[in-house]
């Protein structure tokens, strides 16, 4: 291991992701979400991750925090390395579930803001006691220090009368305001790691657009890294540095944001592209990627798109996964069109 | 808060004129009225000649010749004002003092039923909710289940003959011959308090299978909740995040539902009174239905309806101060 000075410079990565693989037993057997796929974050970058509901992008991630449900199995094989502040490596996979390094680095390094602001906080406390409880948690201060830190936080994410806004409840506020009060929450414990899971699609798109600055903002202050977990590459194209297409449990594309967005080789990619809506394109029409997205109970062999993509070829994508090919320092695609090329 | 406390105590005490407008009407339902009943008793057999007008004479002197509104006011108005709950007929002296002491035991009764009922359910439900699926739970499961099975009648048998073959205590009433008629003190209070453990296991079975049900399917729903995730992404450790957020919203259900608890024990109370001999007021209110006697029945139907309305009050205040979602919604 280097020394952390040295990692510093280099652009180290905070998180290390290897062979993730996850699945959860079930009633109906045993259901594979994340497929042994591999990423890694950079302090102060954001990743962002792409996909589908059922593509895996939630569960790759909160397995970071160790927050799957019970029935869940992070296969043995898997790593997750985090880089702790005190320049410590650890291990995620291995922590004691629950236990007290892991509570240390939940919210206090790593924090998670939802979806759905609503239901992330608790109806019957208010605002403040949400905040204080995660300040008093991480930071050794008194009561009347995790307020006023509190309030300062509510005030930084733009929650006007920070004061007032401390004493109400959840349902008091609006959308857009339980959203910022939400990463007012989980900014108050200073996380070198912030997991956005789809942190905007709940809310209008003027909204949208503020929250997205704010988290822009507060990122070049106070310096933490982001996962971005989204279904739009139109949001994921303003936010993120690195961008990873994930498609039922597999990463199937993954390059700058630039190189996804604009030179994209993967079909589900560009198709995805293809169903953003455009301002300049009134009148066409949007192309929808045929079909579902399989079961994963079902999970096709070879490429798991090969059931849709336009560009299929039987007998070569329905057998095995093709490997990953190098477009770029930064940009790799997983798909057969571009492996043949190569070889 | 206030506003909330004062549009509750409104709404209790219109609750309650309409109750005893309900009351009343009861009271006056049956054929016939005590009068006649008394003249029957008096005379029959006798050889006495009875006329409308000697019976007349007997409805003059109970009261009972004035125009039911009249009565209804005389009633209500003894009540409010003196807490004079009228005439026993029957006994010959007032309401109060035949239903005084049976109506404590009664609420004795009630209130340690609840009591037992809340402390079991509400920590053995949420342990089972956060054991789901295991033997415990499972177990458990079966237990309240039984609670609901079994009538109480036959509870009360079984538990009756366990403890006098058993633990040789007397368990018929509620106190032991040598404190029946002696003054209050603190042995005569432990010596009820041994007398309760019966009928208020009998009687909170049932009420503890069906609230212990309701607080385990609440807390698996709360366990679940994004809320409580957030709160375990926040780094709050597993048993204070339990009891912060998923344990106290398994709560209001329980608290929303109080009057009806009150109501299936004062159901289920005068047959497990019957089987235990308990001095209480369902077997009166049935004597003096029997006997015409109506200020009798009207006074305990008056009181045990009271009481569940004061418990729902209770359960409205407790939930606004539990879920302050509440206070917006009313208030």
């Amino acid at each position: 291991m280097t020394s952390t000075t040295n990692e510093t410079i280099n652009g180290p990565d905070l998180l290390d992701v290897k062979d993730l693989k996850i699945s959860f037993k079930t009633d109906e057997g045993i259901i594979t979400a994340v497929d042994g796929i591999n990423f890694s974050v950079k302090r102060g970058q954001t990743l962002g991750i792409v996909g589908e509901s059922g593509s895996g992008k939630s569960v790759s991630t909160w397995s970071i925090m160790r927050l799957l449900p019970k029935n869940s199995i992070i296969d043995k094989s898997s790593s997750i390395q985090f880089h702790r502040k005190d320049g410590k490596k650890v291990e995620i996979t291995r922590l004691k579930p629950n236990g007290r390094e892991l509570r240390e680095i939940r919210g206090g390094e790593v924090a998670l803001i939802f979806q759905e602001p609503m239901s992330s906080f608790s109806p019957v406390y208010t605002i403040g006691n949400q905040i204080i409880e995660a300040v008093l948690q991480h930071r050794n201060v008194s009561k009347d220090e995790a307020k006023e830190i509190a309030i300062d936080m509510l005030d930084k994410v733009g929650i006007s009368n920070p004061r007032q806004r401390f004493k109400q409840f959840p349902f008091e506020l609006s959308g857009g305001m339980r959203q910022r009060a939400m990463i007012a929450v989980a900014l108050s414990m200073n996380p070198s790691l912030l997991i956005a899971d789809e942190p905007t699609t709940s809310l209008d798109v003027t909204i949208q657009a503020q929250i997205l600055k704010l988290m822009r903002d507060l990122q070049q202050d106070l310096g933490m890294a982001i996962i971005f977990i989204t279904h739009n590459l139109g949001v994921i194209a303003q936010v993120a540095d690195e961008v990873e297409v994930m498609y039922l449990g597999k990463i199937l594309e993954r390059g700058t944001a630039k190189e996804i967005i604009h030179r994209s080789q993967h079909p589900y990619t560009q198709a995805l592209l293809k169903a953003i809506p455009q301002l300049d394109s009134t009148g066409e029409r949007l192309t929808a990627i045929s079909g579902d997205i399989p079961s994963p109970l079902s999970r096709p062999a070879g490429c798991p798109f090969h059931t849709r993509c336009e560009k299929v070829m039987p007998g070569i994508c329905d057998v095995e996964m093709p490997n990953p090919t190098q477009l770029s320092d930064t940009h790799t695609v997983y798909c057969f069109l571009h492996e043949e090329k190569d070889v | 808060m206030i506003k909330f406390l004062f549009q509750r105590t409104i709404g209790m005490a219109v609750t309650m004129f309409f109750v005893s407008i309900m009351v009343f009407i009861i009271m006056e339902l049956p054929p016939g009225d005590y009068a006649e009943r008394w003249a029957f008793r008096k005379f029959s057999g006798t050889g006495t000649e009875i006329t409308e007008a000697d019976i007349d004479n007997i409805r003059a002197e109970f009261g009972l010749d004035k125009p039911a509104p009249e009565r209804y006011l005389k009633w209500i108005g003894g009540i409010i004002l003196h807490g004079d709950f009228g005439e026993a007929f029957a006994f010959q002296t007032s309401v109060n003092i035949v239903i005084g002491q049976k109506i404590w035991l009664t609420l004795t009764i009630l209130f340690s039923t609840l009591i037992v009922t809340y402390l079991i359910s509400i920590p053995v439900g949420m342990y089972a909710a956060i054991r789901r699926n295991s033997i415990e739970d499972y177990t458990l499961t079966v237990f309240s289940y039984l609670g609901f099975a079994l009538p109480n009648f036959l509870l009360a048998l079984i538990l009756l003959y366990v403890s006098i073959t058993y633990f040789d205590s007397t368990v018929g009433g509620l106190f032991s011959p040598e404190y029946a008629d002696a003054p209050w003190s603190i042995e005569k209070a432990l010596d009820l308090l041994s007398h309760l453990i019966i009928p208020a296991i009998v009687l909170a079975w049932s009420a503890t299978a069906f609230q212990l049900q309701t607080v385990r399917a609440t807390m698996l729903d709360e366990i679940n909740n994004l809320s409580v995730t957030a709160a375990r992404a926040r780094g709050v450790p597993e048993w204070k995040l339990l009891i912060k957020y998923p344990a106290r919203l398994a709560i209001n259900p329980v608290v929303s539902t109080m009057s009806f608890d009150a109501n299936r024990i004062f159901s289920e109370l005068p047959i497990v009174a019957l089987v235990l001999g308990l001095p209480e007021l369902g077997e009166l209110l049935l004597k003096s239905y029997l006997d015409l006697d109506m200020f009798v029945a009207g006074a305990i139907l008056l009181i045990l309806t009271f009481m569940i309305v004061f418990m729902n009050f209770l359960s409205d205040i407790a939930l606004a101060i539990l879920d302050p979602r509440v206070k917006l919604i009313e208030g």
